[in-house]
C-alpha cells in the first residue's frame, strides 16, 4: 500500500551536485545562502568552508526542505548557528519580495488581460492585499524578531520580549495564497489563456511549498534553538 | 452502497495498528479499509479530498496537543465522511467530544463495527448539504460574507442560529476551497453573485 520514501540522510561528505539531484528545490537554498553554481565536484563541507557558511545550519535547512515532517536531533540543534538561520530567513524574505511576488504580479497581470476592467481590478486588489499581508508579517520579523535574536547572540537580552511571542499569523498567509490558487484554477473566466494560467499556478504551488518550508524552518529550527538559549 | 461495503480511511502513525484494524474489519465484512495515511501532510490532504471515504478513523496523536481540539473542523474542509477517533493513548475527554465516535485500543471487533455504523448515522443527521454546487441559501450567505457582514448579522438577517450560519460557511469553504473573506468576495464577484458597484473595490 503506502511505500516509505527511502530516507537518504545528508552528510557533509556528499557532493553538492548530488544533494541537488536528491532535491532540486534546494537550488533556491543555495542561492539564498550565497552559494553560486559552478561548484564542480566539491562536497558540501568544502563549499561551506569556502563560503564561510555554518555546516550544521546548512544541513538542517536542507533537511527541513527535503523531508516532510523532519524533526532535527537535539545534537544538530545545539550545534547549529542561529545567526546563519536568521541570515537565511532574511535572504529568503528579500527573494520572495523581489523575485517571487514581483514575478507573480507580472504573470497575474498578463493572465487577466482578456478580462473586463472590474475583474482585472478584483484580482489586482486581492493580490495587493495578499502582498501587504505578507509584507507586514516579514517586517515584523525583520524589525522585531531578527534584531532580538541578533542581540541575544551578542549576549544582550532585550527585556520584555521572548521568542514565544513570535506571532503565528503564517496560517493566514497560506490561506490567502491557497485562495488565489483556487480562484485562478477554478473561477477565472475561460477567456484567460491556459498557458499563462498554468504559469501562475505553477508559481503559486512552488511558492506555497517554499513558504511552508520557510515557516517550518522558523518553527522547528529557529524557535527551539532560541528557546534553548533563552533558558 | 453499490460496492456492498463501506469505505474506511485510516489516519494513524502506527502501521501495526492500522494493519490490525484492516484485518479485523475484513474478517467481519461491511467495512473495508480503503486507504492508510500515516499523517496529514499536504499530499495526504489531496488524497483525503478524493477518497470519498464513508468513515475516517483517525488517531488524534497525528496532531500535536494544541491542534487536537480542531481535528474535526480540519477534516470537514476536505471530506464529509464521519470521523471517528482511534484512542491509542489516554486522552482528554474534551478533545474526544468533536468526533462522531470513539474507538479504543481494546474494543472487540463487533463493538468496533457497531461504533462505525453509529458514527455514519450520526454524521448523516448533521450534514444537510451534499454535493459540490452551492445551494441557494449558501449563495445568499456567501453574498453577505462578501459584503462584510458578521456571522451574527447574517444570522439575524435570515433568522437563523449562528451555529447554522457557521455550518453554511464551512460548507461554502469545503465546496469552493476558499477560506478567506477576501477570497470569497472575489468568488462572489467573478460568479456575478454581487454587483461590483455595491461594494468597495
Amino acid at each position: 500500500m503506502t511505500t516509505e520514501i527511502q530516507r537518504i540522510v545528508f552528510s557533509e561528505s556528499m557532493k553538492l551536485a548530488d544533494l541537488i539531484d536528491v532535491n532540486f528545490k534546494l537550488l533556491n537554498v543555495l542561492s539564498r545562502m550565497g552559494i553560486s553554481l559552478g561548484f564542480g565536484e566539491n562536497t558540501i563541507q568544502e563549499v561551506c568552508e569556502r563560503q564561510n557558511i555554518d555546516l550544521k545550519s546548512f544541513l538542517l535547512i536542507c533537511s527541513v526542505y527535503t523531508y516532510d515532517g523532519y524533526v532535527p536531533s537535539a545534537e544538530l540543534l545545539t550545534g547549529a548557528d542561529p545567526a546563519t538561520i536568521v541570515d537565511y530567513l532574511h535572504n529568503s524574505h528579500s527573494f520572495y519580495m523581489q523575485k517571487e511576488f514581483a514575478g507573480l504580479e507580472v504573470e497575474l497581470k498578463a493572465m487577466v488581460e482578456p478580462c473586463d476592467a472590474t475583474q482585472k481590478k478584483i484580482v489586482a486588489r486581492f493580490f495587493a492585499d495578499y502582498k501587504a499581508q505578507v509584507t507586514n508579517h516579514f517586517e515584523y520579523e525583520e524589525n522585531v524578531v531578527f534584531p532580538y535574536i541578533r542581540a541575544l547572540m551578542a549576549g544582550q537580552r532585550q527585556q520584555g520580549y521572548s521568542i514565544d511571542q513570535f506571532e503565528e499569523n503564517h496560517s493566514n498567509i497560506d490561506e490567502t495564497l491557497n485562495d488565489l490558487k483556487n480562484i485562478v484554477m477554478k473561477y477565472l473566466p475561460d477567456t484567460c489563456d491556459t498557458i499563462l494560467r498554468n504559469q501562475v499556478l505553477y508559481r503559486i504551488y512552488r511558492l506555497g511549498e517554499d513558504l511552508l518550508k520557510h515557516t517550518l524552518i522558523e518553527d522547528n529550527i529557529l524557535i527551539p534553538m532560541i528557546n534553548k538559549i533563552e533558558e | 452502497m453499490k460496492t456492498g461495503y463501506k469505505k474506511v480511511l485510516l489516519i494513524m502513525p502506527s502501521k501495526i495498528i492500522a494493519r490490525g484494524i484492516e484485518a479485523v474489519l475484513s474478517e467481519l465484512g461491511e467495512f473495508r479499509v480503503d486507504g492508510i495515511l500515516s499523517d496529514l501532510s499536504h499530499t495526504s490532504e489531496a488524497r483525503l479530498r478524493n477518497m470519498d471515504a464513508d468513515v475516517i478513523m483517525i488517531d488524534p496523536v497525528v496532531f500535536d496537543y494544541v491542534s487536537r481540539m480542531n481535528v474535526r473542523n480540519r477534516i470537514s474542509e476536505y471530506s464529509t465522511a464521519a470521523v471517528v477517533a482511534f484512542k491509542s493513548i489516554p486522552m482528554d475527554e474534551e478533545q474526544l467530544k468533536q468526533y462522531d465516535g470513539v474507538i479504543g485500543l481494546y474494543d472487540d471487533p463487533v463493538t468496533v463495527v457497531k461504533k462505525l455504523r453509529e458514527s455514519i448515522s450520526s454524521r448523516e443527521e448533521s450534514v444537510d448539504s451534499e454535493g459540490y454546487d452551492l445551494s441557494v441559501r449558501e449563495k445568499e450567505i456567501l453574498v453577505c460574507v462578501a459584503k462584510g457582514m458578521l456571522n451574527k448579522e447574517i444570522a439575524d438577517f435570515y433568522n437563523l442560529s449562528i451555529h447554522t450560519v457557521i455550518t453554511h460557511r464551512k460548507n461554502i469553504t469545503r465546496k469552493t476551497g476558499i477560506k478567506t473573506v477576501a477570497g470569497l468576495t472575489v468568488y462572489a464577484l467573478l460568479n456575478n453573485l454581487i454587483d461590483p458597484a455595491s461594494i468597495d473595490i
